[in-house]
């Protein structure tokens, strides 16, 4: 139960933290006219913050108890 | 271009795949081996989410807003990463109670009111047509697109059965048709429809990713070329950041994320793929985290195929939309243009499929079947599955027909992605009645009706009205100077609010209201008895197991009734087998012995929740059963003997643990005590033996003496010196016997003192001095010079010392004894060696020693001891902290050792005074 509950709170966390990154102002810390590795910067941090969200994610859920 | 008969052809190939999917899962579910079973293929089915909006819109968006085509996908992302806490609770509650729409669940949180269930289902019919009319254009302009010579636009002229929406739609009718309502199931689940719906996502993901690599790879060389290119233009490069020169709208951001976030919960097309059709909760595990992967794979080469495209039609003015398509088309690579068509048919096909299907059991369950039970002639009919499947049928054209029109009115004035976002909007509003539903448990069905009235009221006004006023079929003046020309009553700044877009400023008046009411209003009154018995049992689903779940339902059923109503609804057949496994169930002989008790009414109107929707099956269930009315207070005493009963199985549970655990203690405890039974007979027989052997001798000289009047002195002296002798052995033995039982039993007394052990050892060696003498053995000291004093009883060291010294002296040879008294200390007490250099211990009888009437050494010397001295002496070494043992044999004779720690005797008996019993 206490695993459980833990696993509850983990999720909520990653949420607020989702929350925050997809939103201002911390969105427009990638807001700049650049090309990083000759892919422009603000796309390239929106997919790159998603994809560590889906693994963070999935590492959570998928140890998640029955 | 392509020729239309090809086009036609790989399109109704693909639909027939389709089926050969469909058929495939249904026959594999009949033989049980369920394909769908499985978390990938539910993460598949979720991704219906995308259709053609994200197919070609979602190009279409990027090629004008840049990354405004995310926010729809990173709402899906936050809602899954609480998927776990809330869609399954929204999963369980759903399952339990057989909830089959969002209609049902909402109407059935609120005291199962037909009423709401009709009002939502009137908003998601209203709030869906958009959005169904959004696929038959994708799927309209892409068959232009492709069929058509380059330029032509795409034009309603021409008499309206020439119109290619309308085929589309009536065969995606027929098509829903032969899926979703080919029989009636109690659960609404749709096996063959999810493999084939998942197969589908596959589909259009593949085909996207193929387009994204032609036209990363195949028009450009690689996205870094893409992008360089891109960012030598500049209206291309302001694409590629957040403000794009202007101040960004976090606003509407926030906005879009919020409303798809909601969306892909309670769109109903979601819904019905997440929830009603989930076959294990489990599958959320690895679906939470799929489902997003795939979102952020299809949208992976949305900026790439949108920049591509602008660069390489330039001003050509192809409408971004069809980039998708147009690009291979022009390019030349026509066959991957028509795996590109079919992926955006994949698409589109399949959210009208589900939606379809999902809208069309709203419908029956939640608007036509309340009002045609009504009617005497349908409540009186014997069996009514036909008409349920009559009518979800005339549902599906009806939704799709709608579609058609909404298409035809303002299909042609909206992006794609524009007429979706409306539809977004419009389910967004069963946010606070579902969510609200599920954690709180004051929601009223007024609160719920007033919430949603205002909510869809104010989205109707403010985005509905205005989007087809602005598609030319009304006059456009009210947006501008107000309702009645009251500026307060704009559409798009309601009250004088602006600064918002259109669609962030609907969604904040409506979604305002409608929460603001749904608490308001159920604040004005107690929830009713339906209500709050509701609302435990969705708010508290998961504190309950199936078999303490209270029912609330008191009155006298008649189980042939109850019989004749399930099998009006769900067929004869479906009818007897489920009262068949309901008796196998309850333990009842045959359905014949079912007791028509609460349980029973209770299972009886969910399975017909299932069929028919939980509002309509409370109404069937009422006419048939005589009920008694429940005040909140009978709910709250339900809801107490319900969660006393589960008190009491889990105390019945704990108790039955611990007797269990109380049995095996007991049962070691037994084996524990027969062992010592044992051990007490052996014993005693041991000491019956020892007592018969001198008693014998006794007997017999003292009867030769008897007999023989006239002995001679001498040898009637030497008798005596042997009874005498026998007699000593014997007391000695008996004393033995007593201080072993004391000692055993605790009720020895020790008397502890600090003790100068070097005199101890001293006084003990002068003690034995005699006995060592006439066996001709020598004792030596090997001993420290100075030794703090010990804590324990002196006498009883000192019985131990002799014991060990008399027993060594016992065991040295005739000639050359040698015996070793050995003290070491160190810092955690002292050992005692006494080394003999006799023959030694046997090793089989090296575990033996300790042990009672086990006496070393063989022959005549058997006799000389009692066999109580070495266990004796343990006992007392172990009564005061140390131990005693029997070092290994170097072959030169048994040295047995004792330990003692300074700490001392542990018992603290030594206030006590000394026994009176004396121990040899």
């Amino acid at each position: 139960m206490r695993d459980r509950s833990l696993s509850s709170q983990r999720l909520v966390a990653l949420f607020a933290a989702a929350l925050l990154l997809f939103n201002f102002p911390l969105l427009a810390l990638w807001d700049h006219d650049l090309l990083v590795w000759g892919l422009p910067l603000f796309p390239t941090a929106l997919f790159i913050i998603w994809a560590l969200l889906i693994a963070a994610l999935a590492v959570l859920m998928e140890r998640l108890p029955d | 271009m392509l020729s239309p008969p090809l086009v036609l052809g790989v399109s109704f190939a693909y639909l027939l795949l389709l089926f050969a999917v469909a058929g495939w899962a249904s026959r594999r579910a009949l033989q049980g081996r369920s394909v769908i079973g499985n978390a990938w293929v539910y993460a598949l089915s979720m991704a219906v989410y995308c259709t053609a909006w994200t197919y070609f819109g979602s190009v279409g968006r990027a090629a004008s807003g840049g990354v405004w085509f995310l926010p729809i996908y990173l709402g899906p992302m936050l809602a899954m990463l609480l998927a776990w806490l809330v869609l399954r609770k929204m999963i369980r509650i759903s399952h339990t109670y057989r909830l089959t729409s969002i209609a049902d669940f909402i109407s059935s949180r609120h005291g199962k009111s037909p009423l709401l269930a009709g009002l939502v289902t009137l908003i998601v019919v209203i709030g869906i047509v958009p959005y169904i009319a959004l696929q038959l254009k994708a799927i309209a302009s892409g068959y232009h697109l492709m069929t058509a010579p380059a330029g032509q636009p795409l034009s309603g002229v021409g008499p309206w059965w020439r119109d290619s929406a309308l085929y589309v739609a009536l065969a995606l009718a027929g098509f829903t048709m032969v899926f979703g309502t080919r029989h009636l199931n109690a659960t609404e689940r749709h096996e063959g429809m999810v493999a084939a719906i998942a197969f589908e996502s596959l589909v259009k993901l593949l085909a996207f990713l193929a387009v994204g690599v032609f036209v990363t790879w195949g028009l450009f060389a690689g996205p870094v070329d893409l992008f360089a290119r891109a960012s030598a233009q500049p209206e291309l490069a302001r694409l590629l950041t957040l403000d794009q020169g202007k101040p960004f709208p976090y606003a509407q951001w926030g906005a879009l994320t919020l409303l798809s976030m909601l969306s892909v919960i309670f769109l109903p097309r979601q819904f019905q793929v997440m929830v009603v059709e989930n076959v294990d909760e489990r599958h959320l595990k690895r679906a939470a985290w799929v489902f997003p992967l795939y979102l952020l794979l299809i949208n992976l080469f949305v900026l790439p195929i949108a920049l591509g495209g602008l660069m390489y039609f330039g001003d050509r003015g192809v409408n971004a939309d069809t980039f998708v398509l147009s690009l291979p088309l022009d390019a030349g690579w026509h066959g991957l243009a028509l795996v590109a068509f079919v992926g955006g048919l994949s698409a589109a096909t399949g959210m009208v499929i589900v939606e379809a299907i999902a809208v069309s059991t709203m419908v029956c369950n939640d608007l036509v079947m309340p009002l045609l039970l009504r009617l005497r002639t349908v409540s009186q009919r014997q069996d009514l599955t036909g008409l349920l499947l009559t009518i979800r049928r005339i549902a599906i054209v009806a939704v799709l027909l709608l579609g058609y029109v909404y298409y035809h009115l303002a299909g042609e004035a909206y992006a794609l992605v524009s007429i979706g976002l409306i539809s977004f909007a419009a389910v967004a509003q069963f946010a606070p009645a579902m969510l609200g539903g599920m954690y709180w448990k004051g929601g009223t069905r007024e609160g719920a009706l007033a919430g949603l009235l205002g909510g869809f009221g104010l989205w109707i006004f403010t985005l509905m009205l205005p989007s087809i006023a602005k598609s030319g079929w009304w006059q456009t003046g009210f947006i501008e100077h107000g309702l009645l020309g009251m500026a307060l009553l704009r559409p798009e700044q309601l009250f004088g609010l602006t600064g918002l877009d259109p669609l962030t400023h609907s969604l904040f008046w409506s979604l305002l209201v409608n929460a603001g009411l749904y608490v308001g209003v159920s604040l004005l009154r107690a929830p009713s008895a339906a209500e709050a018995s509701q609302a435990l049992l969705f708010v508290d689903v998961f504190d309950r197991t199936r078999s303490s779940r209270p029912v609330f339902w008191r009155g006298r059923a008649q189980l042939a009734d109850l019989q004749s109503l399930t099998a009006r609804f769900l067929g004869a057949l479906r009818s007897q087998d489920l009262f068949e496994a309901y008796a196998r169930e309850h333990g009842a002989a045959n359905v014949a012995a079912i007791q028509p008790d609460a349980q029973l009414v209770h299972h009886v109107e969910t399975q017909l929740a299932g069929a028919i929707g939980s509002a309509s099956a409370r109404v069937m269930v009422a006419s048939v059963v005589d009920e008694e009315d429940l005040a909140i207070d009978d709910v709250l005493r339900i809801l107490d003997e319900a969660s006393q009963l589960r008190a009491y199985s889990q105390a019945l549970e704990e108790k039955s643990q611990s007797l269990q655990r109380a049995t095996a203690e007991l049962r070691a405890a037994n084996e524990r005590l027969e062992g010592l039974d044992r051990l007490k007979d052996d014993f005693m027989s041991s000491v019956t033996h020892e007592l018969r052997t001198p008693l014998t001798s006794i007997r017999a000289l003292t009867e030769l003496m008897v007999d023989d009047a006239d002995m001679p002195a001498p040898q009637r002296q030497q008798f005596l010196t042997i009874v005498v002798a026998e007699t000593e052995r014997l007391s000695r033995l008996v004393n033995q016997v007593l201080d072993m039982a004391k000692i055993e039993s605790g009720h020895a007394e020790w008397h502890s003192s600090d003790v100068d052990l070097l005199a101890l050892l001293h006084q003990a060696a002068q003690t034995v001095q005699e006995l060592l003498r006439e066996r001709g053995a020598v004792l030596v000291l090997e001993l420290p010079t100075t030794l703090p004093l010990l804590r324990c009883d002196p006498d009883r060291l000192t019985q131990v010392l002799l014991n060990l010294l008399s027993n060594a002296a016992k065991f040295v040879p005739e000639t050359g004894g040698r015996i070793v008294l050995r003290l070491l200390a160190d810092a955690q007490g002292v050992t005692v060696e006494v080394q003999d250099n006799g023959p030694g211990v046997p090793a089989e009888q090296r575990a033996l020693v300790f042990e009672k009437f086990r006496q070393g050494g063989t022959g005549s010397r058997q006799l000389q001891g009692t066999g109580l001295g070495l266990p004796i002496s343990r006992q007392i070494i172990e009564h005061f902290g140390g131990h005693m043992a029997l070092r290994p044999d170097q072959g030169q004779g048994a040295c047995f050792a004792f330990t003692l720690p300074w700490a001392g005797s542990s018992n603290g008996a030594a206030a006590r005074p000394r026994a009176q019993g004396e121990a040899s």
